[in-house]
């Protein structure tokens, strides 16, 4: 084979990205006669609007049309999952500061902007839950159904249990900050027809959503994207709005519309990571064996059910990390507050419960003087025995202790620990701190209908390869590594294959690109597409060669065939004239996954993928101010499609990881209005930002155990949870003011302020 | 100034071109004239207020007789501050035949881009450093990357990148450095020492000639917006929508970009940027230089003036608090007159400064700190770089024969403007250099000091943390090592 799979090759736009020339769908080419919408957005958190007089709007310059809810022909809610509570504008009463209330469309986007600020708007205001605990205290309005997961029996061994803690954590939101914002631009057509180029990561769910807001069938709505500046969940369901505004206007007015909300209002009036408080109750030995958890996980829902549910779900999921629970209790509780709507970001929930787990590990060494690292041994799964999930599903897959070993000895951990605890001895203002946290998480949507995909391959007759698969491209490579599949498949290199735009008309019904699976299912769609075209070429090789089929091989390039060889093109177009098809669709559903939510057991992932990090802190105990001066990380890839695009993921997410555990903080004032919405205020992290120490590897020794695509594993949102030990380490850091025997419970964001506040309160506890 | 002495347009250079332009709105962006007018999209919008960099375009102008390559931020530029520049887009940097240069090429071979979104911007910044400075430490190329957010890579491969761009150097065969003399030729051409006055139906703007042209200039159009950086107007524009016509650019006044150096003390024009001043601070204030590369980021430091970061007088400016320390005075200007004013005694309340109309911020005095002397400047911010400051604090105290003789120590983050610590500086003057003069001192900060809570940091924290940073300089005057270092780390 010419073997360009396992490869560390560049990313497909690397070249134009470097250059300028990739284009966003603000690069598009626009259509002679565009216009442009903005939003005229709410400025109340709830309120029910006793007058809204656009006038104003309608008579500043270059004002064309102006569009509210009464103006949409079909339907006006835009719930992706069919919960009716979140209409396209707000009429009679506003949920959250920044809702949309009408859209404006004028000749120039500036003069869109400008108008839409015009709009006199009178509001009688209505109590406001702008927080988890103002929301639990107005009485608990949940969003969508929780869930509850259970497994043995907790009371029973809460009573047995020598140890007991009681304890919460406040875990935060975090902006997805994608550098492309939000975008839409629709084309109207005949008959109906509107072509939409949107910034998404789910065109399926935007052509559903436009077709159901303009009241035309699906197939009049072609959804089209090239690329996206960046997703990480962001653009899920979040395009919808932009999108059926700007194919609204473009069917009333006749003409090419174009929406981009500017950086403020794409950060106030779209969703984010969900923010959670975490109660829990633990029962453990004196080993620092867990023996009981009883855990409730609250989240910040926002006005609508938008992904709440299977996000607060997939927390519970992850609660355990890679730990068993003998007897566990874990609810969710999605709360309905008036914030703008959360929604899917990277681990979708994942590392919230994620890091509720380590906290339970973290109380656990703490309370009873052990280094961490032990008390996460003593715990993790097991591969014979206690090896049950609290969703009841077996844990076959686990790697965690040889990836942790592996680490703890490639990163000198315990000489560095004792280091650590020596240099604290003295009792400096500078205090360092060191955690090894592990991660597991489980590969599959949740949801198992969204675990099917399909492509579209064309093979021409110069033996050029026309790829289209059902998944988008963010940034992580996805084109890339199918690219390097279907290249395999064929023999051929990366130059023959043209790597196209994800577009509906092509490939119908798609799921979106999320919950790290793009390249598990697209992947495995598009190899079987090819492997179809293959093996008619194939067989119409050996009936012209004489040769077996088995004797029939695809190599760099060419197509050897017995003793005959000719080039791959030479093959297609000789093919193309004994009439053989050359264009195949291709298909994959996740074989052997099921969950039922109700009974809350099931197989709903198809596999685990592991990792783990080592971080080491500097902190000034003066100011809080912090640094991380080493992180090493052994992360499980499997057998890697693409080592560099996946070593980019890990450092890529590590670093995001990061950003949400220290520096990124949403903050809503009183009246619910986001104080922090743009990068002024809302700070991710920079280079240097990120250790001068920074030894990632992939376990190259790992081979996924099923039968996924190349025996490769999932990299979007695993190694995003690795950041996890940088808090741990700040902790550390933190716990030597009181000699290490009170667990500091440093929530997160641990900005500065946490840092140095908490430390304030270890101290006078120690001291009390 | 008689019509002779003026021109009616602006003009400058966009990577080959020559652009003549007179029908503009004064308001209008350089990224929109690029994006939108031409066409030239490898330019991305990413917060169109100079946080993210994507929109990092280089500028060359004239310093001097120097042309001088400076990476900004072309969202909140205006395209009529660029009359005798030389703008460059990313769209200039690989040529015609689409081969990309060192730079592009080490962000391929390293995988520095994911997304790509960010790249174009984080390409300009790293070519900017690659031109200046051919063998850049790790800790240079942080520095170049303060003013460009990356959300996909985590950076790791973006400084290989720029490393290995340094290693393969190439320098002289690429097409700004080989066409460097031509273009000081041509930008030399453009110069003609005339006022420009640009008046379209979109309003009005006035580039001076020179310095007592400008001071003629906002006698006659009083109301007038000045711009120099724009590093705080241009979100003026992009982000409240105001209307700031009509518009003085005073930006490229050379006598307010000079500084001198007499008696103790430095001299500078209001218009000296954070960048051009660095090698004096490195050089004769190196108190402040861990302090300096902290304002903004890279590109806010090309741009941004010193002057301006005190004319607009905003409580959060990081050079007050500093200057306010060392003693430093002002020199307002209107037409031909002119007063001194010590620094602190120009903000008098949030958002209202002692400069009447007609006047402007024309030069700053600050005194060298005393060698007898500790100074230091303490910024604490929830990031590290390119962030604002939750509390940013000065300390200037003389300590002889084990008593504390002098203090001014000034605050910015603290209250509605920068503010001296009279309170503090009194509990600490006359005492003896120890930890119980420090407590007092410490204690001292609630009567100097009643900070709000905001979205940056809370009202305790940075009561807290202002009193802390006193014990921090305290220490440090006693030699302990109390600060993080980067460098440390490695």
């Amino acid at each position: 084979m010419s073997g360009v799979v396992h490869k560390p090759l560049p990313h497909e736009s690397a070249h134009k990205h470097v250059s300028g020339r990739a284009t966003y769908t603000d690069d598009i080419v626009e259509p002679t006669g565009l216009l442009h919408a903005y939003l005229g957005l709410s400025t109340r958190a709830h309120a029910r609007v006793t007058g809204i007089d656009l006038d104003p709007v309608r008579n500043a310059p270059g004002v064309i049309d102006i569009i509210t809810l009464a103006d949409v022909p079909g339907h006006t809610d835009i719930s992706p999952v069919g919960a009716h509570d979140e209409p396209l504008f707000a009429t009679d009463e506003v949920m959250f500061w920044g809702q949309p209330l009408f859209a404006v469309i004028a000749e120039t986007r500036d003069q869109a902007r400008r108008a839409a600020r015009l709009a006199r708007v009178t509001y009688d205001d209505l109590p406001a839950a702008i927080s988890i605990d103002e929301a639990e205290a107005a009485g608990g309005e949940l969003v969508t159904a929780p869930l509850t997961l259970e497994r043995g029996n907790v009371e029973k061994a809460f009573k047995s249990a020598p140890n007991i803690i009681e304890g919460e954590m406040e875990i935060g939101g975090q902006e997805h900050f994608y550098l492309e914002g939000h975008i839409a631009m629709a084309e109207p057509g005949e008959d109906g027809d509107m072509l939409v180029h949107s910034s998404t990561q789910h065109p399926s769910e935007i052509q559903h959503m436009v077709a159901h807001v303009l009241g035309v069938n699906s197939a009049a709505v072609t959804v089209k994207v090239r690329r996206m500046g960046g997703g990480f969940g962001g653009k899920e369901t979040q395009g919808s709005l932009f999108a059926c505004v700007a194919a609204l206007a473009a069917r009333r007015l006749g003409r090419a519309v174009k929406i981009r909300p500017d950086r403020d209002d794409d950060m106030s009036g779209t969703g984010k990571r969900h923010d959670f408080k975490a109660r829990y109750k633990l029962g453990f030995d004196n080993k620092g064996r867990v023996l009981a958890v009883d855990a409730t996980f609250a989240a910040r829902g926002g006005m609508s059910a938008d992904l709440t549910g299977p996000v607060t779900d997939r927390a519970l999921f992850h609660a355990d990390n890679a730990y068993y629970y003998p007897a566990v209790l874990l609810k969710s509780k999605p709360l309905r507050t008036n914030t703008v709507s959360n929604t899917a970001y990277r681990g979708f929930g994942g590392p919230q419960g994620l890091i509720g787990g380590e906290r339970f590990m973290e109380e656990i060494a703490y309370s009873l003087g052990m280094d961490p690292l032990d008390v996460r041994k003593a715990n993790f799964y097991g591969t014979e025995d206690r090896n049950v999930t609290p969703y009841h599903q077996k844990v076959t897959d686990n790697i965690i202790e040889r990836v942790v070993e592996e680490l703890e000895a490639s990163s000198d951990y315990r000489k560095r620990r004792q280091a650590i605890v020596d240099f604290n001895a003295k009792g400096g203002v500078i205090r360092k701190g060191i955690a090894l946290t592990p991660v597991k998480f489980g590969i599959s949507f949740t949801a198992t209908f969204y675990n099917q995909a399909g492509a579209l391959i064309h093979v021409y007759r110069d033996g050029s390869i026309h790829l289209n698969h059902g998944g988008t491209e963010m940034g992580q490579g996805l084109n890339m590594k199918v690219a390097q599949v279907v290249a395999d498949v064929f023999g051929v290199g990366l130059d023959q294959i043209s790597i196209t735009a994800t577009q509906t008309d092509k490939v119908p019904n798609t799921s979106a690109t999320a919950a790290s699976s793009g390249s598990d299912l697209n992947g495995k769609a598009a190899q079987n597409a090819a492997r179809k075209i293959r093996s008619r070429l194939v067989k119409f090789a050996a009936k012209r060669f004489k040769v077996k089929e088995r004797d029939v091989r695809f190599a760099n390039g060419f197509v050897l065939a017995g003793d005959e060889e000719l080039s791959f093109a030479d093959l297609c177009d000789k093919a193309y004239f004994a009439r053989v098809q050359l264009s195949a669709t291709g298909f994959y559903k996740t074989p052997n996954i099921h969950w039922d939510r109700e009974k809350g057991m099931g197989r709903p992932f198809f596999y685990f993928a592991y990792g783990a990090s080592v971080s080491e802190v500097s902190v000034d105990l003066l100011t809080g101010e912090y640094q991380v001066d080493r992180v090493d990380i052994l992360h499980d890839v499997g057998k890697s499609l693409n080592p560099a695009i996946d070593l980019g993921q890990v450092e890529g997410a590590f670093v995001q990881g990061m950003g949400w555990l220290t520096t990124e903080e949403l903050v809503w004032d009183d009246k619910g209005q986001l104080r922090t919405h743009a990068p002024s205020t809302y700070k991710i992290p920079l280079a240097s930002d990120v250790p001068r120490q920074f030894n990632v590897q992939l376990a190259e020794w790992s081979v996924n155990p099923e039968r996924s695509i190349k025996r490769s594993k999932a990299v979007g949102e695993p190694p995003f949870m690795l950041a996890v030990s940088v808090v741990e380490a700040l902790s550390m850091a933190v716990a030597s003011v009181a000699g290490y025997r009170v667990c500091p419970r440093l929530d997160v964001p641990a900005t500065p302020e946490r840092v140095l506040m908490t430390a304030e309160r270890l101290r006078r506890e120690a001291g009390a | 100034m008689s019509e002779a002495r003026r021109r009616n347009e602006i003009r400058f250079y966009l990577n080959d071109e020559l652009v003549e332009a007179r029908n503009f709105s004064p308001d209008l962006t350089l990224l929109d004239y690029l994006r939108i007018e031409k066409r030239l999209t490898g330019t991305k919008e990413g917060c169109a207020e100079g946080d993210c960099g994507a929109c990092t375009v280089l500028v060359g102008r004239l310093s001097g007789d120097n042309l001088i390559y400076e990476t900004v931020n072309s969202c909140i530029r205006f395209l009529g501050t660029l009359d005798g520049c030389h703008v460059v887009s990313v769209e200039h940097l690989s040529g015609s035949d689409g081969k990309l240069n060192p730079v592009q090429q080490a962000m391929v071979e390293m995988h520095g881009s994911q997304c790509g979104f960010c790249t174009p911007g984080i390409v300009m910044s790293l070519y900017a450093l690659w031109m200046q400075n051919p063998a850049p430490s790790v800790g240079d190329v942080e520095e170049a990357l303060q003013g460009n957010l990356c959300r996909c890579t985590g950076y790791a491969p973006i400084v290989k990148a720029a490393m290995l761009a340094a290693e393969r150097g190439g320098q002289a065969a690429d097409v700004l450095v080989a066409h460097r003399v031509d273009m000081r030729e041509k930008l030399r051409a453009l110069r003609d020492g005339l006022r420009v006055e640009v008046v379209s139906e979109k309003g009005q703007l006035f580039i001076p000639a020179d310095l007592d042209d400008f001071a003629e200039l906002y006698e006659e159009v009083q109301g007038a917006t000045l711009v120099a950086g724009s590093t705080d107007v241009g979100l003026w524009v992009t982000k409240f929508m105001r209307d700031i016509e009509p518009v003085i650019f005073i930006g490229a006044i050379e006598d307010l970009h000079k500084w001198v150096e007499s008696e103790g003390a430095v001299t500078l024009g209001a218009g000296v940027t954070y960048s051009e001043f660095l090698p004096f601070v490195d050089e004769r204030i190196p108190q402040l230089s861990a302090f300096w590369r902290r304002i903004g980021g890279q590109q806010v430091r090309n741009m941004g003036t010193i002057g301006g970061n005190i004319a607009n007088g905003s409580p959060i400016g990081d050079t007050p608090p500093a200057l306010i320390a060392l003693g430093a005075a002002i020199t307002l200007r209107k037409g031909g007159e002119r007063r001194f004013l010590p620094l602190e005694s120009y903000f008098l309340e949030y958002g209202k400064q002692d400069r009447k109309l007609g006047e402007f911020v024309e030069m700053i005095t600050v005194p060298l700190p005393d060698p007898d002397s500790r100074y230091a400047v303490y910024k604490i911010s929830k990031r590290r770089d390119e962030d604002i400051s939750s509390v940013c604090g000065a300390f200037n105290i003389k300590i002889e024969d084990g008593l504390v003789t002098f203090a001014r120590i000034a605050f910015g983050g603290m209250a509605a403007t920068p503010k001296r610590a009279d309170a503090v500086e009194a509990a600490l003057t006359g005492r003896p250099w120890s930890e119980d003069t420090i407590v007092a001192g410490k204690a001292a900060f609630a009567e100097d000091f009643r900070p709000i809570s905001d979205m940056r940091a809370s009202a305790d924290y940075r009561l807290m943390a202002a009193q802390n940073l006193l014990e921090r300089f305290y220490r440090e005057s006693l030699g302990e090592e109390v600060s993080l270092t980067r460098e440390a780390a490695e």
